[in-house]
């Protein structure tokens, strides 16, 4: 238990835990559609990125590493494909962003 | 093609029981008939194999930047002011094929941030949320790094 890289995977996917969360808050602090979208896109790439990791270094190198290692690549492609659809779809459905430092 | 997708599907699945073969031949047969209705094959390809060594530095690059920008937004949203002062901006682009644009538009939107709205053939409609992800644009190093992969995998 006291190995070292268990130790790193462990730290990794409490950081990765610590911005899930920051990403959940800013979805709900955000003010407008297209600003929430900015914090679950922390989720989306720093929170995937080191929980993989981690679950990387934990298994060590084998057919499992190779795995997590394509989820993780095809995460990292596919979700900013859904936000760009969500985004685009959102502004053509005639949704304005808010705009300038106005606060709500 | 057909090399590849069974390869993967024998690496990741692990199991060779004649059905899941038969499972695995089916999704294969499956992909290649739609990747083809779709024109996805011999669509502007350049050489695939220098491509995917030139996107490997660029990948590092922008893993560096995602960590910036994450720290950046982060900080904003644990700020109980909120600094936000989301803005639209129409941000001009340098590639020439489709693939490259998608990369460039895929990459803005992966940084938090930052999110392209809308892709035309020479700009991509960016949604910005703060003046420092949109000064990490105009600087425009994104877009230089990515004309470069295109010119090299095509050159």
């Amino acid at each position: 238990m006291n190995d070292p890289v268990y130790l790193i995977a462990c730290c990794l996917l409490i950081l990765g835990a610590v911005f899930v969360l920051i990403g959940l808050l800013g979805v709900f602090r955000m003010p407008d559609f297209f600003t929430r979208l900015h914090a679950a896109s922390i989720i989306d790439s720093m929170g995937t990125l080191l929980i993989m990791l981690g679950l990387m270094l934990m298994s060590g190198i084998n057919l499992i590493t190779v795995k997590l290692f394509l989820i993780l690549l095809f995460i990292l492609i596919t979700t900013p494909t859904a936000a760009h659809a969500l985004a685009k779809s959102a502004l053509h459905g005639k949704l304005k962003p808010k705009l300038g430092d106005d606060k709500s | 093609m057909l090399i590849i997708l069974t390869s993967l599907w024998l690496l990741l699945s692990g199991h060779y029981t004649g059905l899941i073969l038969s499972l695995g031949l089916i999704s294969i047969l499956l992909v290649s008939v739609l990747s083809i209705r779709m024109q996805l094959l011999d669509y502007e390809q350049p050489d695939s194999f220098r491509q995917t060594v030139y996107s490997i530095p660029y990948g590092f690059w922008l893993l560096k930047e995602i960590v910036k920008s994450n720290i950046d937004v982060s900080l904003r949203i644990l700020n109980p002011a909120l600094p936000i002062k989301p803005q639209l901006y129409n941000l001009k682009t340098s590639q020439r094929a489709e693939l490259a644009r998608v990369s460039h538009a895929n990459s803005i939107t992966l940084t938090p941030g930052t999110i392209s709205i809308d892709v035309d053939d020479d700009s991509i409609e960016v949604h910005v949320l703060s003046q420092s992800g949109l000064e990490g644009l105009l600087d425009g190093e994104m877009d230089a790094r990515i004309t470069r992969v295109e010119d090299r995998s095509y050159g």
